[in-house]
């Protein structure tokens, strides 16, 4: 505001040269104070938050190991066309890097590497690496190439050499091909992956998950906020007890009570097998529904608050008038009431929306296989397998994900318009 | 409290918070539940007494992911960790442990010679020192159990006989062997079959007829708790898991020992620790006569003569040795070579 | 009942008792998680299930076996210590920095004040497991994996949203005469900011500083990820009860912490008053 106003003041308020450079100064000065304010934050949230993030998204497209293991293979492998056995001096080449990997215990990396390339490759690197380790570096010099082939005539198939060219390149979209269940044939054209394709699959299933979680959470939250913001102010805040307790509480308390409520000798299958309702116990942990039940339970509030804060301001008249007027309930709510709910109505549902899409923990606790989402793979990719490049090309998708959703946030709401307790 | 005074409070009790580690102190690691107990009663606890350091002993689920992240970013975290032999070889050969050497172990309590007292598969990989020899069974709660007692691994497999949910060990090792002998595979030529692209389809397939009644968990201590609280009615257990629950707390189990997979534990020290010495002085104590024959309390045997000799007559046949011919002994190289691959099919077939 | 209004249809009034029952239930639904365990963790067997005696109420099924066990577990005790210790440090860094700069966000002659407040704000919405594995590869280059120093500035950049937003919220009614005030009266701005606008926003950051506790006191996957065996917190404990041992140890621990919740929820609210107060002064 300020500044439309200096570079365009109207003409009776014109300003001296003296008097204008005066609030100029001025206002830089203030700019650089406010901005001097934020600074250290934004240096430490910079470190401590934005390298981390970018760190990932390079890690998902970055991988030296494999130039790292066996560099003197990838630079005569150079001369290979591409079909048919590479020339001998290449095999050896790698019969020579194959003992140093043995002797150094790093054979294991080499074999990891290109068994994501080509699954089943593993055991072929590592059984050859056994074998070559005794080998005298003599013979290995001269006689390698035939040395490797008796190791394993795998070793001739160009599929496989083609895989070694593949992961020997530094930067590589692989990873992000896999992410999506595409890969990259021989000829460089990218298709459909041959093997397993799971990651789009659970990508829409956490979407899917996601979507049901916010409806529910709204179907729920919305009657709910509803007659807590047209109780009685002393009524309504101690009902809000409910909703606050269990959003205060820790999110692993709660996802403990719901395993010793789903469990198979759980709270819920006691009562209804002492009322009658069934006769064997319901399997429910470790399942979707115990993903979505718990997280619905965790998330309502998310859902309830910014609902309640809106039709809090909502004033009864408008309805009372629109019935008296004698429209009937329903249309007088959808007509009347609910589109004035929209503002907190959105804001809850991308919330909860927004938080479900990345959750982890209740997932992983009460979800067993059926019940995992997007964030669980992240994990496993980074804790079982190690695979930290895949784990870090589904990330950023994921990520993109989530800033587009803050992107509709922010326009829909506002980012500063965060309601807390 | 001023922002001054607040700031330079927290800067001196964040410099005590992080600073130098008390010179003597060791993380150890192993599998938690009665097995972890044992270890604690008669390994850390007495080395403690003995030499006043500092023991922090932590639980993991097994495997060699947790150890191959420490020792890839450098960071290591953990010093001395038991590990599976059916694990040792890949973690050795991929260098994420360090060389033991024997000549340090100490003679048995009866004045034999280290290399002579430990059983030699209690030695073979030069990354570890035996600690116990155990096998991996299955169990079933007498009183969830429906269409009598199953007593071979084929019945494990079958869901029309035996109906009810199964819970295995969320990893390939062993439950792909199970599915081969199961399958009608000899028992001796597991390995060989499935070291074949067509072996390992005939696994999947038969883990495939059971899926929707497998239930799956991380670590062996779960495993008596699934049977207890009815998420299952038979589990892939750790002998001695199942011998605890029986014996200590009067549980209705019943273990078969069809084709169980025999295996040894083995101390392990974790590459490039700072700790190394200490690692090593502890293993020493660890796997001296007394401390290894403790280990009957939860049914694995010890790994040292000497040790076997200290074994309650009473718990002779609840021992693994006792049903050796029964089962396979789980190949450690094999899993080395197909860990990886097999471990990347089996991830994919969990999520198919 | 006489509270509706004359033109109110039969089947108006059972659609309000309906909505009525509905608000109900959910309340129900929202509470009863939480105080289902409280009795369970009172259990004298080793189950999360209630027992034959603790339903006809017998005193013998119930005992503190469970928080007795709390205390003699040095890793439990190891585990709130770290929990304080870890969440006292990050609340001061996230207060301190997300106060002032919140000062700074609230002035109106901030630049590009909406993109770096949605900077600001963004590590509350970006999904944990995407930070946790950021800050995997990144904190490990400074070693600082492993270590308290490296979990704090983790928690501390994840409660500084909620800093900035509860102060900047209290910011929302503050009047900036009276700063500018304080800078015309010759004071510098860090005098002014301490004598003059703290002490009216002190509800909305002390309020923000529990914020920042209760994160970093909840956080469990940037623990996962970044502590070794020393840093383990109270939620780093229970999931691996959770995952490896289930025993009611851990339902004892959740009662205890449902207890802190009260607590914190009780501070807030007198906080709130007192705010409203404030403003109402102002």
């Amino acid at each position: 505001m300020a500044d439309i106003a200096l570079a365009a003041p109207p003409a009776a308020t014109r300003l001296t040269r003296e008097e204008a450079g005066f609030a100029r100064r001025e206002l830089t000065r203030r700019r650089l104070v406010a901005f001097g304010l934020v600074a250290p934050l934004l240096i430490f949230i910079g470190f401590a938050f934005f390298a981390p993030i970018t760190t990932m998204l390079h890690r998902s497209v970055y991988n030296p190991t494999v130039v790292e293991l066996i560099p003197d293979t990838l630079t005569v492998l150079e001369a290979w066309s591409g079909e048919g056995t590479p020339a001998p001096e290449i095999l050896t080449s790698m019969a020579v890097d194959l003992k140093r990997l043995a002797n150094e215990r790093t054979s294991g990396k080499l074999a990891e590497e290109l068994n994501r390339g080509l699954p089943g490759t593993s055991s072929l690197v590592k059984s050859t690496a056994r074998k070559l380790r005794r080998a005298e570096d003599a013979a290995l010099a001269t006689d390698g190439a035939t040395l490797l082939l008796d190791a394993n005539p795998k070793w001739a198939e160009p599929e496989l050499w083609q895989t070694v060219r593949k992961v020997g390149r530094t930067y590589t979209d692989t990873y992000f091909l896999t992410a999506l269940d595409l890969e990259r044939d021989a000829a460089g054209s990218i298709g459909a992956r041959q093997s397993a394709r799971i990651y789009v699959q659970l990508y829409t299933k956490t979407l899917r998950i996601a979507l049901v979680i916010t409806v529910l959470t709204l179907l729920l939250g919305y009657p709910l906020s509803y007659c807590l913001a047209n109780a009685p102010a002393r009524t309504a805040n101690i009902l809000m007890v409910f909703v606050l307790l269990p959003f205060w509480t820790s999110l692993l308390v709660r996802t403990t009570s719901w395993i010793a409520l789903l469990q198979t000798n759980g709270v819920v299958n006691s009562v209804l097998m002492s009322i009658g309702i069934t006769s064997e116990p319901l399997e429910m942990m470790f399942t979707e529904f115990a993903t979505i039940v718990a997280m619905t339970h965790i998330l309502l509030p998310f859902m309830v608050l910014p609902l309640y804060s809106v039709m809090r301001g909502i004033d009864p008249s408008y309805m009372r008038a629109a019935l008296s007027l004698g429209s009937s309930p329903i249309p007088a709510f959808i007509r009347v009431y609910f589109p004035m709910t929209l503002p907190g109505l959105s804001a809850g549902a991308l919330l909860v929306f927004i938080i479900s899409v990345g959750y982890y923990i209740t997932p992983a606790l009460v979800g067993g296989t059926d019940g995992q989402m997007i964030s669980n793979i992240i994990a496993f990719h980074m804790q079982q397998s190690n695979n930290w490049e895949l784990a870090a090309a589904l990330g950023s998708l994921l990520l993109l994900l989530i800033i587009g959703l803050y992107w509709v946030y922010d326009r829909l709401v506002g980012a500063d318009n965060i309601k807390l307790g | 409290m001023t922002l001054r005074s607040a700031l330079i409070g927290s800067a001196a009790l964040l410099a005590m918070a992080a600073g130098p580690v008390v010179a003597q102190e060791l993380t150890a690691v192993s599998f938690g539940g009665a097995y972890g107990a044992a270890q604690k009663k008669h390994m850390i606890d007495p080395y403690i007494e003995a030499t006043g350091n500092k023991v922090l002993f932590e639980d993991y689920s097994g495997g060699i992911a947790e150890i191959k992240a420490q020792v890839e970013a450098n960071n290591i975290q953990w010093d001395v960790v038991d590990i599976e032999v059916i694990d040792l070889e890949r973690a050795c050969s991929e260098g994420l442990l360090e060389v033991i050497p024997r000549d340090i172990l100490p003679p048995g309590d009866d004045g034999t010679p280290a290399e002579e007292d430990f059983f030699p598969e209690a030695l073979a990989n030069e990354c570890g020192v035996g600690v116990i020899f155990w096998a991996i069974i299955y169990a079933y709660n007498t009183e969830t159990i429906g269409g009598g007692p199953p007593s071979t691994i084929a019945d494990f497999f079958d869901t029309e006989t035996f109906p009810g949910k199964r819970a295995l060990r969320k990893r390939p090792q062993v439950n792909l062997e199970w599915a081969l002998i199961a399958d009608g595979v000899a028992p001796d030529e597991v390995y060989d079959v499935l070291s074949t692209d067509e072996g390992q389809a005939r696994a999947f397939a038969k883990l495939d007829t059971v899926k929707d009644d497998l239930v799956w968990f991380d670590s062996w201590s779960q495993a008596p708790q699934l049977l207890n609280d009815g998420g299952a009615v038979m589990v892939q257990s750790a002998n001695g898991r199942i011998f605890g629950a029986i014996k200590d707390d009067g549980r209705p189990f019943e273990m078969v020992w069809d084709s169980n997979v025999f295996d040894l534990d083995v101390w392990a020290i974790v590459k490039g620790t700072p700790n190394k010495d200490l690692a090593l002085d502890f293993i020493k104590f660890a796997t001296n006569t007394k401390p290894l024959s403790g280990m009957q309390d939860v049914a694995y045997g010890p790994t040292r003569r000497s040790g076997a000799a200290l074994v309650d007559p009473a718990v002779t046949n609840d021992l693994p040795t006792a049903h050796i011919d029964k089962g396979i002994k789980a190949d450690g190289i094999f899993w080395a070579d197909f860990g990886e691959s097999l471990g990347e099919k089996f991830n994919e077939w969990l999520l198919q | 009942m006489s509270e509706f209004p004359a033109y109110f249809t039969i089947w108006h009034k059972i659609g309000i008792y309906a909505l009525r029952f509905t608000a109900a239930a959910v309340l129900f639904f929202l509470i009863l998680p939480i105080l289902v365990i409280i009795p369970l963790s009172f259990n004298s067997q080793p189950y999360f299930t209630f027992t034959e005696g603790m339903l006809s109420f017998e005193a013998s099924a119930y005992s503190l076996r469970w928080y007795h066990a709390i205390l003699e577990n040095p890793n439990w005790i190891l585990a709130i210590k770290n929990s304080f210790i870890i969440g006292f440090f990050a609340t001061i860094v996230a207060t301190v920095l997300g106060t002032i700069a919140a000062v700074g966000l609230a002035s109106p002659d901030m630049p590009m004040k909406r993109v770096i407040t949605a900077l600001l704000l963004s590590p509350m919405i970006v999904p944990l497991i995407i930070i946790a594995a950021g800050m995997f590869f990144f904190y490990t280059r400074f070693n600082l994996v492993g270590t308290f120093p490296g979990l704090v500035i983790a928690h501390a950049a994840l409660g500084v949203p909620f800093v900035i937003v509860t102060v900047t919220a209290t910011l929302s009614g503050f009047d900036r005469s009276l700063y500018n005030a304080g800078l015309s009266l010759g004071a510098g701005p860090l005098r002014t900011f301490m004598d003059v606008v703290l002490p009216l926003i002190r509800p909305g950051v002390i309020s923000g500083g529990l914020f920042a506790f209760v994160t970093s006191f909840d956080e469990v996957v940037l623990v996962l990820f970044l502590a070794g065996p020393d840093q383990r917190t109270i939620p780093r404990q229970m999931f691996s009860g959770l995952r490896e041992q289930i025993n009611p140890t851990i339902l004892a621990v959740a009662t205890l912490l449902v207890i802190v919740s009260v607590c914190m929820l009780v501070t807030l609210e007198l906080l709130r008053r007192r705010s409203e107060r404030l403003r109402g002064v102002a």
